[in-house]
Order: C-alpha cells, then structure tokens, then sequence
C-alpha cells in the first residue's frame, strides 16, 4: 500500500485548530533556522507542535537546483500535535527549485511565499520548469504573496554597509517577519535572541533585525492583508515549568548520559560519522558532563569494539550508527552477546537497501536487530517513539544493560533524529539513583555463575584483584568461563542466553493502551509512526469509532501480553516504514490473525492516508 | 589462588592460568609464551592491573594462559578493544596479542590507527608468515612464491613488512625479536612495555606445521650471528663473528651497507651509532633485505609523543558540566 496515493486534504481534520508552515530554499538560505524560530515563537505561546526538517544528502549542493533543496516543516496548533502535518498550509520557497520540489506538500488554496526576483529567466531553467510557474496558471487556487525580497531586503539592510551578497543572506529574516505578522506575533522575541546570538551591536545583529522588521512591516503596510486570513494563534495552558524544544538525537543525548550519571558510571559513546546518526555523538561531545566523553574510531567496527571495551574496563559503552554501520558492527555484538557485557547500540534508521536514502526514515532494520547475527545471539531491542521518549528508552536501555549484562540496541530513526517537539526539562535530582555493584574479591568466583533471577553474570572489572579471569568468543564453560567444547554445555549456554533475554519482557509488562482495552481494531505501531496513529486514532475515536493504539517499546523480547491485549480485538493492524517486519515478528510468535499496513517512501505516514485506512478495516468489518 | 596464599614475589609460572597450552608442540608460541611471564616476573607486574587483549589466529589464544585478565575478541579488532579499556582505565597494563594475519590483512585498519593514535600499551605480533589456524594459507606477511592451499602455484603477492607499516603510520616504538631467543626478547618486551605510547614488538615465530623454517636463513645459529644485528641505543652497530662487521650509509645510494672491518680497520669511523630517536635511519633497518644483509632486532625506534588514552582522560577530567545546567542551556521558556 502507499502512503502517498491518498487525496489531499485539509490538515484540521478536527475542530482542533493547527496549521503547518513548510520553509524551503538552498541549504545555504537558512531555512532550517527560521524554522526553528518559528518554532519558538509557538511554542513559547503554550502551542503543542511537531517540526521535521527535510534534507537532501548532498551538502551543497549547487545553488537553485531541485536537489540542493533542503525545507523544514513546523504543525502547531491547540490538541494533540503528534505528527509535522500532512501537507503544509503555509509554505516559503525562496527559489523557483523550493517551489518545483515542495509544491506537492501544499494543500489546495494554501499560501505561497515566494521571492519574485527569483523567478528570473535563469531561475527557471535551474529550477526544470519550461515557463515561469507565476504566469503560466499552474498555481490556480493557490494565495500567493510574491515579494521582491532580495531587492526589499538589501534595502533594508543598505545602510549598515553590507553588501548584496552579506544582505541577501538576511532574507531569512524579512520572510520570517512576514510570517510572524500573519500569525499576530511582534518581533520582539526574535530581536532579543539575535541580540544574544550576534551581541547587541553587531552589524549583523543590526541588519538581520531591520530585514527582520521589513517583513514585518512590509505585511503590515500592503494589501495583502485583505487576501489572507491572520491567523489566530490560540493560548492553551501546559504543564508548568521550564519548557525546551529537544529533538530525539538531543533526547537520545540526555538520556545515555542521564543513565550513565545515575549509574555512577563514566561512559563513552564510541561513533564514526554516518548520517544521520552524528549529532548523538556531536552533542554530546559538545556537552562536555562530568565523566561523559565520545571516541571517533577509525571505522564503524573499530567503534563497536572499542564500545565493549569501554564496558569491560567498568565503563559503559555506547555506539550509535545508521544501517550501513550497524551491518560492519554485527560481528562485534555477537561477541558482546557471547561474553555478556553491558552494550548500548543505538540504530538511526535511514532508508535502504545499501546506502539507499541516507537523510530519509525507515524502520527495515527490525529484523537486522533481532535477528542478523550468525549464530543464536539474543539482544534487547527498544524503540523511542517521539524526540521526547528517547530520553526515557536511553535510560531504560542503560539499565537493562546493566542489570542483565547484556547489549541492548535503541532503534530510532532519521525522522526521530532531527524531529522536535516541546519537552518539559525534567527535574534530574528526582530521578533515581542506581549504582552499579561491581564484583569484588570472592575466593570462589567464577565468572559465568549467574543471579537465579536476572540470569545475569557478575560485572567484574580488570584491577579487582584475586578476581583475575579470562573472557571471548569461543563458547565457556556455563560456570567457570573456561573454553568448553562440550556438547551439552554448548545446548545450556544457548538456553540461558536465550532465557536470560526472554525474562526482560517483566520489565516492559504494562503495555500502554491509547483507547478501550477491547473494541473493533487496535493498531500495533512501533517508532515514529507513533505520531501519525495516534492522531489519527483520536480522531476516530472522537467519531465514535471503537479504535485503539498501541506503540511497542519492547520489540524483543516480545511481550506474552501483547497476546491477551490484541484477543480482545476484532481487527489488528500493525503499522509500520517497511515491508511488514513488526508484522512477520508477531505473526510468529503472538498474533497470526493480525493484518499489515506499510509504506516504504522514506517519508512519515500522513494522518489522513492512516485515517482512511483505519476507518475502512473497521467498516469493512461492521 | 586465593588473594592470601599469593607469595610475595612472583614467579613467571605464577602468571601461567590452570588452562592446558593448547599449542602445536614445538611451535614458537611456547617460547614467546615464556619470555612474556619471564617479563612480567622481572617486572613483578601486578596480575590484577595486566590485560592481555587478543585477535582470532593461534597466538591469539595466548591470554588464556595468563594468569592475568584476557579478553580474546574477533578477528583483527584487538586494539579497538584495547583502546577501549585503555580510555576507560588508563592504569591498566595492556598487551595487544596478534598474529600477521589478524593485524596486517583483516586487521590492517585498526593496526595502522593505533599507531597514529599512540594508545599506551605494547602489540606483540606473532609473525609465521603463514595463517596457521586456518590451515596453512598464504598470509599478507608471506613471501612471494609461497606455496600454501589456497596458492598452490606459489603466491602472487607482495608481504607487507610491519614494522615499515608502523613507522610510516606514525609508531613511535618499533622493535623485532626472534621467538627462541629468549634471552635476547625479554628485555625487548621490556623496553616496550616501558615504553609510554603504542610499541610494536614484532616476532619472528616459527610455524611448525605449515611454514617450518621460514626464517632459518637469519635464525639458525650456524648464521644467527651473521645474519641478525642486535641493536643497543648509543652502541655502533657491529655484527658477525667478533663483531667485525657494521652498518654505515651509502651515500650514494642513500641506503646501508656493510662494511667489513677484518679487511678494513679504518672505516669503522663509518659505523652508524644506533640513535633509535632517528626515523630515517630506522626506516632504512626496517627495509634491508634479508637476503643479503642482516635482520635488524632489538629496539629499532623509539620516541615520545603524547598518547591518546593519557589525551582523552585529561580532556575527561576537565568536562565539568553538570546535566541539568546543559538541559537548559540554549532557548527554554517557562509555563
């Protein structure tokens, strides 16, 4: 099925009132920035939202061609703002090329901003399009300011001495001026934070804020006013206290290193470069925490296993990679696996096969992380379903890790990564303190005896003397550790390591149900499609419909009461960006009546595709 | 052993584990096996504070005859591991153990990197010249010609020669011995292990079953003393019987030469000192070729450079930020 072929519509599909704003231009246009700005102005305005930044893999690529596009998309609104939006209301395109690239996110009768001297004759051509979309009628039915910015901008800006090239780059700023007259906002908060950005006499602080105000007053002072309708933006109350926007890499962040600090343990995330997984290593190497540091290996491998290392020595290992990365890591695990030490892999997902979509989201390495080892090598593996879960997933990685001595593998994904939402910062001082107990000198020890509970062997760490013992990969003895080519110990190692990883499904018992525990379908999801389903599930719901949601955590080991929740549904739906692997997992072990709705486009699902889908299971059934 | 029955002064065999050696007899891993424990014996180095970390390959199975800690990985990884340990504890005495296969074929990436990167700990490479474990294959260190299963018609390839590898990828100790020489290895290994930052030690080692008396035309002692120069920093470098041959520059050449004293006494003015500081000439030592001039063994280069796990654990104790002032760094509002 494809996400796509769904007809477009409108995105307040409730009496909730949201609206979607896309920004588009060359990745050197500052889009991604003021967007983030807009964001801001949202959200402290109480608003919930969503923002997904959209960008091609090229860097650079060369200026005004479709595939140097990069656009940030930002929803908010009143309710529950759980997805980017499926279309946009509102979008920005500072080239004829945003224009050609985006126009199709655009719904019908939605508001175009464009920079008219841009649509030149030599725009065009860069852009592909025969004639100039301006006058030859393609954009019927569309509101359309089309502004000279370039020229209105270096205007403003002339008197600080800047140049055009300089002058042109503080487009971004008049646009948003514009933008944030439609939504009622002053200026005022934009100005403060380019004050504190620049400082307050920077020239550049100076001009950006006289483009800034341009646009604004550009609004103000034309016609336009009579053709579009300013939107009113809505004042709901939030929980109280210190609100930040924080994207799932930033999230991911926080939580390893919020683990690791109640842990009592010093950790290093051991990376290589691969997108879109980086910024987890970028933050955190930026963050400088007590005891938190990041090692650049030579290689994905490299990175992996200097990981375990950290974890022997009596640190805590991280590696974050994409796909391609986590593929050169797999022989490393296994290995982990094999000597039962702690390990956090964190998966980024990116679209593939093979280098595939590099800055797109997909969810087809589940079966990669369940089950692409050679050998039986059992791992945990959760997935964050929103920027703001990850926080909690790394922690709760961090302490399965621990307490089970065993890797655990976060899947997340490109939208994940760079998606964000408001995130109430969280109090550290309540969290829970669980340090690790390390094994110390024990006349009898013996390094594979397990906890009767966890099944856990102890963590002992190289310096803890008279503990001295030797660990690998060739397959021990159950008890002593000592290589063991028995038979039969070989068929009990396998069973306990099996065992061991089965029992972690008491620690994610209560599964979270969004809706009646029974009814006429639940929808299975995992990862990000948590924001799509479950606005999509709400509005059904609100319709009357007997519909409910769940986003799995815990996707190995999976959980024998996913079993009893979905036996009290006439229809289960599992919900995933890939080809049905959820699906096959519980097709397996839990649920052979369940169905599959997937789309592999490297783009999020649209509420409204999930909502015709939903509607005709449930009817269909009925 | 019990923490309260360990003597005062350990023995080499008190660094031996209870596992059975599992070894070819005959093969010249017992040999290095022994002149380890002896250095560590002469070190009385703390079994608790010593990690040996190994490849895949027959000398990988080394640690689990050690006494000490061991973690045996995978192939080729072993100073990835190692520079996870050494980052995390930096007081730990790490011993990378690895064969020419792991460490200059599979492992060839992780081998050069740690030389670039100066991790403190010493890289024994066990070099047959041969993959043992495996069988018998041609391995990158083996001659041109060699006939193996997987070659039969003799090997096409080039041998990579390591130490060369490990000087040009920044090594900063680079030393060689032969496995049977004990007495000559040891205080080798010792340099190394003294030695602050990444020292390769590399080790001629026979094979006994699939490359036997590869190396005999440098080791077998009928030629040993013609054919191996022992190398001492501050000493001229004198060879052969009665030390009547040296090492000196060819300068028209820019390579080395033997000079044979017994014909002519006055060019011992033309003898190089051995300055292992000197990189130009320890690439020269690395390069001779065996066939018509002596193996150069003993510490061939040595420096100091700053290391990488002394690097990131100063850097690590400078980070000082607490999380709940990151969190709110940047734009926050409050409701």
């Amino acid at each position: 099925m494809d996400g796509n072929s769904s007809e477009i519509r409108s995105n307040n599909i409730d009496d909730n009132w949201s609206t979607t704003v896309r920004f588009a231009g060359d990745s050197g246009d500052g889009m991604q920035l003021t967007g983030g700005r807009l964001t801001f102005e949202a959200a402290i305005s109480g608003m919930g939202l969503a923002t997904f930044p959209d960008y091609p893999a090229e860097i650079r690529a060369p200026a005004g061609t479709t595939f140097g596009v990069s656009s940030f998309q930002v929803r908010f609104g009143e309710g529950l703002i759980a997805s980017s939006g499926d279309h946009a209301d509102i979008l920005v395109a500072m080239n004829p090329a945003a224009l050609k690239v985006n126009i199709k996110e655009v719904l019908p009768g939605g508001l175009l901003i464009l920079d008219s001297s841009s649509f030149n004759e030599r725009g065009i051509k860069k852009a592909g399009y025969e004639e100039n979309p301006l006058e030859n009628n393609s954009l019927a039915g569309m509101q359309i300011i089309s502004a000279d910015i370039s020229n209105l901008t270096i205007e403003a800006v002339k008197e600080f001495g800047l140049g055009n090239k300089d002058g042109m780059r503080c487009r971004n700023m008049w646009t948003l001026g514009l933008i944030l007259w439609l939504f009622t906002k002053e200026t005022n908060e934009t100005i403060n934070w380019l004050q504190n950005k620049f400082g307050k006499d920077n020239i550049l602080a100076k001009a950006n804020m006289a483009a800034l105000n341009a646009g604004h007053s550009y609004a103000e002072n034309t016609e336009i006013s009579s053709d579009i309708i300013r939107k009113i933006v809505p004042k709901i109350k939030p929980a109280k206290g210190k609100w930040r926007a924080i994207t799932g890499a930033e999230s991911l962040a926080f939580g390893l290193a919020t683990g690791a600090i109640k842990s009592k343990l010093n950790m290093t995330l051991c990376s290589y470069p691969i997108t879109p997984a980086s910024p987890i290593m970028h933050y955190l190497a930026n963050y400088e925490l007590k005891g938190i540091g990041i090692y650049q290996a030579e290689d994905e491998i490299a990175a992996c296993c200097s990981a375990i290392g950290v974890s022997y020595a009596g640190g805590l290992g991280v590696t974050s990679s994409s796909g391609p990365g986590i593929s050169l890591k797999t022989e490393a695990i296994g290995l982990a696996i094999s000597v039962e030490l702690p390990l956090i892999i964190i998966n980024s997902q990116r679209a593939g096969p093979s280098t595939g979509l590099p800055t797109r989201a997909e969810q087809s390495d589940l079966m990669q992380a369940v089950h692409g080892r050679h050998g039986e090598a059992p791992l945990v593996v959760l997935a964050p379903k929103s920027p703001s879960h990850c926080f909690h997933i790394a922690q709760k990685a961090i302490h399965i890790a621990i307490k089970y001595m065993t890797p655990v593998m976060i899947l997340s994904d490109a939208y994940l990564t760079n998606a964000s939402e408001p995130w109430l910062i969280p109090d550290i001082s309540g969290i829970k303190e669980n340090p690790v107990s390390f094994g110390e000198y024990n006349e009898n020890y013996m390094p594979f005896e397990r906890n009767p509970n966890t099944l856990a062997r102890k963590w002992v760490k190289p310096g803890t003397k008279g503990m001295e013992h030797r660990i690998g990969g060739l397959e021990k003895d159950s008890i002593s550790g000592n290589i063991s080519y028995d038979p039969e110990n070989h068929q009990e190692m396998t069973n306990l390591r099996a065992e061991k990883i089965r029992n972690i499904q008491n620690e994610f018992e209560k599964i979270e149900i969004i809706g009646p525990d029974k009814g006429d379908l639940l929808v299975i999801g995992w990862g990000s499609t948590n924001g799509p389903i479950s606005e999509a599930q709400e509005l059904l719901s609100n319709k009357g419909y007997a519909i409910s949601h769940t986003q799995i955590s815990c996707l190995w080991p999976i959980s024998h009461n996913l079993k009893n929740i979905a036996s009290k549904f006439k229809e289960v739906l599992v919900v995933e960006m890939n080809d049905g692997q959820l699906f096959n997992l519980l097709k397996v072990e839990t649920m052979p009546n369940a169905k599959s709705l997937t789309q592999v486009s490297g783009k999020p699902f649209r509420v409204s595709y999930l909502l015709d889908k939903f509607k005709e299971i449930i009817e269909l059934r009925n | 052993m019990s923490i309260n029955t360990e003597p005062d002064k350990l023995k080499p065999t008190d660094y031996a584990s209870d596992q059975e050696v599992r070894w070819c007899p005959g093969c010249g891993d017992y040999a290095i096996l022994n002149a380890v424990k002896k250095t560590l014996a002469d070190k009385q180095a703390k079994k608790e504070n010593t990690v040996f970390v190994s490849g895949i390959g027959c000398s990988s199975r080394l640690p689990y005859y050690m006494a000490t800690y061991g973690f045996h990985t995978i192939h080729g990884r072993a100073p990835a591991f190692a520079t996870g340990i050494k980052i995390t504890n930096p007081k730990l005495d790490v011993w990378v153990i690895t064969g020419d296969g792991d460490s200059l074929s599979i492992g060839g990436n992780h081998f050069i990197h740690l030389f670039r990167k100066n991790l403190n700990c010493q890289v024994l490479l066990f070099n047959n010249e041969i993959y043992g474990l495996t069988k018998g294959q041609a391995s990158p260190a083996s001659r041109i010609g060699t006939i193996s299963p997987s070659t039969p018609s003799g090997s096409l390839e080039a041998p990579i020669s390591a130490c060369e590898l490990a000087l040009s990828s920044g090594a900063t100790f680079v030393a060689r011995g032969v496995d049977t020489a004990i007495k000559k290895l040891v205080p080798t290994l010792s340099k190394a292990q003294e030695h602050v930052g990444t020292s390769l030690v590399e080790i001629y080692q026979n094979c006994i079953v699939y490359n036997d008396d590869v190396f005999k035309s440098f080791t077998d002692k009928s030629v040993a003393s013609e054919k191996q120069i022992h190398l001492e920093h501050g000493q001229p470098m004198l060879f052969g019987e009665n030390n009547k041959k040296g090492l000196a520059i060819n300068k028209d050449y820019s390579s080395l030469e033997i000079i044979d004293l017994e014909q002519n006494e006055k060019e011992i003015s033309r003898v190089l000192v051995h300055d292992y500081k000197n990189k130009t000439i320890a690439n020269l030592l690395t390069q001779m070729d065996q066939k018509s001039m002596p193996v150069a063994l003993g510490v061939i280069y040595c420096v100091e450079k700053p290391t990488l796990d002394n690097y990131y654990t100063e850097k690590l104790n400078q980070h000082n930020n607490e999380i709940s002032n990151i969190m709110e760094k940047g734009q926050t509002w409050t409701i």
